[in-house]
C-alpha cells in the first residue's frame, strides 16, 4: 500500500523512499485516463499558478509540464532564461523570491547547475519540482521511464534494466538508478570507460563496457542520448565509432531477450545511439514514454501542491 | 470510535438492493439507455450489485462504471489524510444515457456535487438520477436522492458505515459514534 505524500517539493529520487515512488506511480496511473477523455481536464489545481522556469533549452519537458498543469486546470507561465532578467545578472534566489511575490504555487525548474532545484526549494515557500539540474537528477523522466516499464512488463521488482550511453553526464541515468534500485530492479550501466563516472561504485549497479553483455539478460534497455553539445565530444570524438561499438541495432537486439523493451528519453540521435529500425520498431516504447510523461507530471504537480497546502495550513493554525 | 447499533444485516441489504433495482426499472420503464455509475469506493460495489439485481429481474445487462471524484472535491485541503487518487473506469459513452449514480451514504451532498461535475466533463447524459443506500440527513447543498435504501436519522457526532463483503469482509450497516 503506497504511503502518504508529505513533501512540498520533488527534487530527486535519491531523497524518496520506495513507498513515495510507488505513490507517484499509482497516482499517475489514475491520471493517465484523463488524457484519453474528450474533455482532457480535471479541476484539481484550479486557481493554482505554475511557473516553468527554464535555464536550459528544453521543448519536450517544458511542454509536457505545461500540458500536465493545464490538464489539472492550473494557470501556467513560462520563463526562459534567455528572455528574462537572468541575463541582467539576477541570482536564482532573487528570481525565485520575485516569482513567489507574484503568488505562484509551484515552480518547475530546469537548471544547468546540479543542486539548483534544491537551493531554490530551500528559499521559497512555493513547491519546487526539479525538471533537470545539471548532471544531478531528472526525477520526472526517471519516473515516467519506470511508469512505462511497469505498464509494459507488469512490475519493476526483479527486472533487469540496462542503461546505455553517457552515464557520466546523465541526470536521467542517475535518477533512474536511484529509482529502479529502490524498487528492486537489477540495473546494469554500459558505456565507454571514459563516460562512466568514477563514483559509480557507490551505486548498486553492474558496470560493463560490453554492449552485448549489457543486453544479454536485459528485460529493458534505456538508451541515453549522446550529448555532443555537452562533454561527450571530448570523450568520444567519432560519432560513427560510438554507433559501431554501442549503438542499439537490429543485429544486437536479435541476441537479446525476445520481448526486450527499448526506451529513450529523447531527443533521438538516429544512427548514433540507436538505429532508426529499432527506434521505430516493435520493441520501442519511445512515444509511449512521451504520453506517460504527462500522467507522471500531473501526479507530481498534484501531490506537491496538496502537500504544500497542508504544510501551510499547519503553519497558520 | 464506538459502535452504537447495527442497523442492517446481510439479508436486509440484499432485499433493499433488490427493491431499489425494481424501482429503477419502474421509473425508467426498463433498461433502454440505462447505466449505473458507482462512486468510489463502496458506491462502486453497490452499483455492481444493483446491476446484477437488474439483470436477474429483467434479463438485460446494464453497463456499470466506476467514478473517482477525488479531483473534483472542494475539501481536499481540509482532510488531514490525503485521499489517494484512483482511476475512473467508465468503459462506455455516457452521452444520451440515463445514468443512475450510486453511493453508499448520503450526507452533506458535496460528494454528489463533485460527482455531477465529474460526469458532465465526461459527456452529456440525458438524465442523472441518484441512488443512495443510506440517507443520514444534514444536507449542505440542494440535492436530493431518487432512490433511498434506508433513511437513518443521525446526529453529526455519529457516522454511518456501510460495510460490504467486497472490501470489509461482511455485509452490514452500523452507526458508530466518533470519540
Amino acid at each position: 500500500m503506497p504511503g502518504a505524500w508529505t513533501k512540498k517539493d520533488l527534487l530527486g529520487l535519491d531523497d524518496l523512499n520506495k513507498e513515495e515512488i510507488e505513490l507517484i506511480l499509482s497516482t499517475a496511473e489514475s491520471f493517465k485516463e484523463v488524457s484519453t477523455r474528450e474533455i482532457k481536464k480535471v479541476p484539481a489545481l484550479r486557481g493554482k499558478t505554475v511557473v516553468n522556469l527554464f535555464y536550459e533549452p528544453s521543448t519536450r519537458t517544458r511542454v509536457s509540464f505545461e500540458i500536465a498543469a493545464k490538464r489539472l486546470s492550473a494557470d501556467v507561465i513560462n520563463i526562459a532564461s534567455e528572455t528574462s532578467s537572468v541575463r541582467k545578472g539576477e541570482t536564482l534566489i532573487d528570481t525565485g523570491k520575485n516569482i513567489e511575490a507574484l503568488k505562484v504555487d509551484i515552480i518547475v525548474i530546469r537548471h544547468n547547475y546540479s543542486g539548483a532545484a534544491a537551493m531554490l526549494a530551500r528559499n521559497v515557500h512555493a513547491s519546487v519540482i526539479n525538471a533537470g539540474d545539471g548532471w544531478h537528477e531528472h526525477p520526472t523522466q526517471a519516473l515516467l521511464d519506470m511508469f512505462t516499464l511497469k505498464e509494459k512488463l507488469g512490475r519493476i521488482e526483479g527486472l533487469n534494466v540496462s542503461i546505455v550511453g553517457d552515464i557520466a553526464h546523465s541526470r536521467v541515468a542517475r535518477s533512474n538508478i536511484w529509482g529502479l534500485t529502490k524498487l528492486g530492479a537489477n540495473v546494469t550501466v554500459c558505456a565507454p570507460k571514459m563516460l562512466i563516472p568514477p563514483a559509480i561504485g557507490q551505486m548498486r549497479v553492474k558496470v560493463t563496457s560490453d554492449i552485448d553483455e549489457a543486453l544479454a539478460d536485459a528485460d529493458a534497455v534505456n538508451v541515453l542520448r549522446m550529448q555532443f553539445e555537452r562533454d561527450a565530444q571530448n570523450a568520444f570524438p567519432q560519432q560513427l565509432e560510438y554507433f559501431r561499438h554501442f549503438g542499439i541495432t537490429k543485429e544486437r537486439l536479435q541476441k537479446a531477450k525476445k520481448g526486450i523493451i527499448v526506451m529513450h528519453p529523447g531527443p533521438l540521435n538516429r544512427g548514433i545511439e540507436i538505429s532508426s529500425e529499432i527506434a521505430d520498431g516493435p520493441n520501442s516504447v519511445i512515444l509511449e514514454q512521451v504520453t506517460n510523461g504527462i500522467a507522471v507530471r500531473m501526479a507530481a504537480l498534484f501531490l506537491a501542491a496538496q502537500a504544500n497546502e497542508n504544510i501551510s495550513h499547519e503553519n497558520t493554525d | 470510535m464506538k459502535e452504537k447499533a447495527k442497523l442492517l444485516d446481510k439479508d436486509a441489504i440484499a432485499r433493499i438492493l433488490m427493491r431499489i433495482a425494481h424501482e429503477i426499472l419502474e421509473k425508467n420503464k426498463g433498461t433502454q439507455d440505462l447505466c449505473l455509475i458507482g462512486i468510489r469506493n463502496r458506491g462502486a460495489y453497490l452499483a455492481k450489485r444493483l446491476g446484477d439485481c437488474i439483470e436477474a429481474i429483467d434479463k438485460a445487462t446494464v453497463p456499470v462504471g466506476v467514478l473517482d471524484i477525488t479531483l473534483y472535491r472542494d475539501d481536499l485541503t481540509l482532510i488531514a489524510q490525503q485521499p489517494l487518487v484512483h482511476k475512473t473506469e467508465i468503459g462506455f459513452d455516457i452521452t444520451g444515457k440515463n445514468i443512475v449514480l450510486v453511493d453508499d451514504v448520503f450526507y452533506t451532498g458535496r460528494t454528489v456535487r463533485a460527482a455531477l461535475d465529474a460526469l458532465v466533463d465526461l459527456g452529456r447524459p440525458k438524465s442523472i438520477q441518484l441512488a443512495v443506500f443510506v440517507d443520514r440527513g444534514h444536507r449542505e447543498l440542494p440535492v436530493r436522492a431518487d432512490y433511498v435504501g434506508k433513511n437513518v436519522p443521525t446526529s453529526q457526532k455519529e457516522t454511518v458505515e456501510v460495510r460490504l463483503a467486497e472490501v470489509d469482509g461482511c455485509d452490514e450497516v452500523v452507526i458508530v459514534e466518533k470519540d
